[in-house]
């Protein structure tokens, strides 16, 4: 039938389509000896493109095979399910130890995970900081600023963004800090704060751009290191950096999906991709793209780019990601308290 | 033609259950048998697998799961949201369509074509074009915020979403009606001593309205799973501006399928549903239209 | 005068709305598409060339939109004829034939139309994941199919499932079958028939529901979200390079790959417009009830 009605000449389009497509098919680049899938989460892009050069070129000099790395970037929350799902993942960097527990949960990664690399298998790190517009017209200086009247926050959506988890227990260790640990003072700190909040993106990235392509909002909630991105991309005339009197040590981290490598045989490159992280070349490529550095010797070096900031760990304060997790961002947990519809 | 069904009286003789009626047409089998087989595939057995996940969760679950606060808010958001679309679509298009057939003026082909951007125009395209023209510094939103207008991040950001999405349902279900409209009748009207808006209620009006309805039902029914051009413009905000298909993600990314399965099956329902609605009003139009 | 001779139907005062009247129904309309649809395709291309053409070549030219465009142009020209083929058969079916549960048939047929896209992605997942009905089976044997090629595809081919069967159904029901039955009777094989008397009847606006097709596929958004994986320079067709390049700060580049799916849109209007223009009596005549 298809053949008739190409014969009768008028499937052009499609008819040129498929020519291309075929053309593609015996075009496609000759693959690498070995490929990698590094699927990690909104803010990594620029980090991993400038990693991945390097591991490239270091792996070679170890007499390994060429290697090409593949990326993947989405929310955090997403790119898990894709893994969980079946997305052949050799490797996964993402927002938060909860969503690599949730693909350990369905059997890919071993439970273990977290303590096979050093320092809870966060490489590096970051902090939650305000972002405002240039001169701070709001005089946003701390957290109880974010809860005045009048006051418009960016934040992406706790439910699906992994920054916006980190914002939103950020404020959390503030309120309870301030408040010696009056858990229904802190709810009602939060309640404020959210009230304040005019747009919830799915993403950091959303929320970058709301803020500062959309001219919305007075504050952006951000990862520290998308807040320098920021700055660099759009502007220092436009935009500065507010960091509060207490916040969070955020640790993204990473892991090597155990049932895709183990399956690929690409086990022993993607370690060596994840401890390279470790290395100085590592570390220096996540410092020069605003990750705090884990290593102290690289750390010092760029000690005049990152502000001293005073931290606190989801473990000490909050328990750890499981129990933060179900206690504020599971259904009915306290952040859909908080966004009671009609509230 | 008594030849013909002669003809093919063998074939028919299957009995009282046959389940069609006698024609010497060819081919009846094989696309027919075609047609189920592929609509099996690709759209029939996926979506039984999605029912089938949503039925291991048992009538109890599945009910707790569709009427949270939280889902029940965004069915409200995405039901009234696209009503509102629909309407101003059916208002608009109406008026597109009539100035289309009746009138002419310079560029009318141009407009006329135009009209069909919405289906060609990928959403997300849609979507991000719409968000940098309606925010504060964009086009139109740096002329509506000094008014206290806000569209983007609003419940308004989604209407302007799907209006644009459902415009091209209206004018295309209503552009051929209008075109076949018989002058005779009018012309009785008018010598009758009616006032030509008494004409458009009492003749024009009515011969459209299957029309109409059904171009309406049809933008609605886009609008209510419409995703992509929503999620830039909507901000998102649960229970003000979270639509039904940005929730079932949500639940997605929260690892959640059961919940996620659940919203799922409820709006294949109402699709289904508004799908049949809308069928049953076009064989009225059509049965309008014969007689 | 003559000229109301000439025109009867539209010529007399009393069949025509005041002349304020007329303007205002007018302008009302063309401000409204203007506003809605005219405005968005504007600024994609303003701001795609907002930084010049070499800019926007530039961005068009890289290498992973040119995987983006490729992997785009790939899917539907797997997924178009497919639904082509289907097309034509469920419609020779359906409009050439009385039987029991067609209503039925055709909701089922137009059911992808109304689903929402995220849905037809999930239903995919929910079948071919990992943890799905079929996922531990597809592992075993090294079958790919979301997050690869295969499962863009079924996406692609769900969501343009209905477009070439609905402009042909009512089209083929409006022709009757006349003159297909006296084919058969002077003879002629069923192939024949359909190539021969139906096939010139119907050609025009199988070309519009192709190209209508055609245009959904490459910029369908909602389902292949949900299916790509997004993995760079792989599985990341052109609406999702679009959101992508969008989310790196990168809006010309996005801009300028969206101009080019606005471009196909536009493309697409106009060879309907020409056609219509063109083959306009043959083209009322069979669109005409």
């Amino acid at each position: 039938m298809v053949f008739g009605l190409l014969r009768r000449g008028f499937l052009g389009v499609t008819l040129a389509a498929g020519a291309l497509g075929c053309g593609l098919l015996t075009s496609m680049p000759a693959a690498a000896d070995t490929t990698l899938l590094n699927v990690s989460y909104d803010p990594t892009r620029e980090l991993y493109v400038e990693y991945n050069k390097a591991f490239a070129e270091y792996w070679k000099t170890q007499g390994g095979d060429a290697v090409r790395i593949n990326q993947s970037h989405g929310g955090s929350g997403k790119q898990a399910r894709s893994v969980i799902d079946g997305l052949d993942a050799d490797i996964v960097t993402l927002a938060l130890a909860y969503d690599i527990d949730a693909i350990a949960e369905r059997g890919q990664i071993n439970k273990d995970w977290q303590a096979r690399l050093p320092q809870n298998s966060s490489p590096y790190t970051s902090t939650i900081v305000f972002l405002v517009r240039k001169g701070n017209p709001k005089g946003i200086k701390n957290w109880d600023d974010l809860a005045k009247p009048g006051v418009q926050v960016i934040t992406p959506n706790p439910k699906t963004s992994g920054g916006a988890r980190w914002n939103y227990l950020a404020a959390w260790g503030y309120a309870l800090e301030k408040w010696n640990n009056d858990e229904a003072k802190a709810k009602e700190f939060l309640e404020q704060i959210f009230k304040n909040v005019p747009v919830l993106d799915t993403g950091a990235r959303g929320s970058t751009i709301t803020f500062t392509e959309r001219g919305l909002g007075d504050v952006l909630l951000s990862w520290e290191n998308e807040a320098f991105l920021s700055i660099k991309e759009l502007g220092a005339d436009k935009l500065e950096i507010v960091v509060p009197s207490l916040t969070i040590l955020a640790e993204p981290p990473v892991a090597v999906v155990d049932k895709v490598v183990d399956r690929k045989g690409t086990r022993k490159v993607a370690e060596a991709y994840l401890n390279y992280l470790y290395s100085d070349a590592g570390q220096e490529i996540a410092a020069k793209n605003f990750y705090r550095p884990r290593n102290p010797a690289i750390a010092a070096k760029y000690e005049n780019v990152f502000t001293k900031a005073n931290l606190f760990t989801i473990d000490e304060r909050l328990g750890g990601w499981q129990a933060a997790q179900k206690k504020h961002f599971s259904d009915g947990g306290i952040f859909d308290q908080i966004y009671q519809p009609g509230k | 033609m008594t030849d013909i069904s002669l003809r093919s009286a063998p074939q028919m003789r299957v009995g009282r259950w046959s389940l069609r009626k006698p024609s010497v047409l060819p081919g009846f089998g094989l696309t027919l048998g075609f047609t189920l087989c592929y609509l099996s595939l690709i759209v029939l057995i996926p979506l039984a697998g999605l029912i089938l996940a949503a039925a291991g969760l048992g009538w109890s679950g599945f009910w707790s799961a569709v009427t949270t606060p939280r889902v029940l808010a965004a069915f409200r958001v995405s039901f009234g949201t696209s009503m509102i679309a629909a309407l101003i679509n059916a208002v608009f298009g109406l008026m597109v369509a009539w100035v289309l057939v009746r009138y002419s003026f310079p560029g009318k082909k141009i407009v006329d074509a135009i009209v069909d951007l919405p289906f060609a125009l990928p959403t997300a395209v849609a979507g991000i074009a719409l968000t940098a023209l309606y925010s504060r510094n964009g086009w139109i939103g740096s002329w509506l915020e000094p008014m206290g207008i806000k569209v983007a991040f609003t419940p308004i950001g989604i209407i302007v979403a799907l209006t644009f999405i459902g415009l091209p349902f209206v004018v295309r279900t209503v552009q051929p009606v209008l075109q076949d409209l018989a002058p005779e009748e009018e012309e009785a009207a008018v010598s009758l001593g009616a006032t030509r808006w008494q004409t458009f209620c009492r003749v024009i009006f009515p011969a459209i309205l299957p029309a109409l309805m059904t171009g309406t039902a049809l933008a609605f029914a886009r609008a209510v799973g419409e995703f992509g051009s929503v999620i830039f413009i909507a901000g998102n905000m649960p229970g003000i501006s979270e639509i039904i298909p940005l929730l079932i993600i949500i639940k997605l990314e929260q690892f959640d399928y059961a919940g996620a399965t659940a919203i799922a099956t409820l709006m294949l329902m109402v699709s289904f549903a508004m799908l049949l609605a809308i069928n049953m009003l076009q064989a009225w139009m059509r049965s309008r239209h014969a007689g | 005068m003559p000229a109301e001779t000439i025109a009867p139907s539209g010529g007399r005062p009393a069949l025509r709305e005041p002349l304020w009247l007329r303007l205002s129904l007018i302008g009302g309309a063309l401000t409204f598409l203007a506003v809605f649809l005219l405005l968005p395709l504007i600024l994609v291309f303003v701001q795609a060339l907002g930084h010049g053409v070499e800019a926007y070549w530039d961005a068009l030219v890289e290498q992973d939109a040119v995987s983006a465009i490729q992997l785009t142009v790939l899917v539907a020209a797997i997924a178009v004829p497919l639904n082509l083929v289907f097309g034509v058969a469920a419609s020779w079916c359906i409009a050439k034939f009385e039987f029991r549960g067609k209503s039925l048939l055709i909701t089922l047929i137009d059911l992808p139309f109304s689903v929402s896209p995220v849905i037809s992605g999930m239903v995919y997942v929910l079948l071919f994941g990992l943890n799905g009905w079929l996922g531990p089976w597809l592992i075993d044997h090294n079958i790919k199919i979301i997050f690869a090629l295969p499962g863009l595809v079924l996406a692609t081919v769900f969501v343009t499932f209905p477009f070439v069967a609905r402009e042909l159904i009512p089209l083929m029901q409006e022709q009757g079958t006349e003159e297909e039955e006296a084919a058969v009777v002077l003879g002629a094989s069923g192939w024949q028939v359909f190539r021969r008397v139906t096939l010139p009847n119907i050609k025009w606006g199988l070309l519009y529901g192709v190209l209508l097709c055609n245009a959904r596929a490459m910029g369908e958004f909602g389902a292949v979200s949900v299916v790509s994986g997004h993995i760079r320079g792989m599985t990341n067709t052109m609406p999702l390079h679009v959101e992508i390049l969008y989310n790196e700060y990168n809006f010309v580049a996005a801009f300028a790959v969206a101009s080019l799916l606005a471009l196909l849109a536009l493309v697409t209007l106009v060879v309907k417009s020409l056609l219509e223009w063109r083959y306009g009596d043959e083209l009322a005549a069979s669109a005409r009830h």
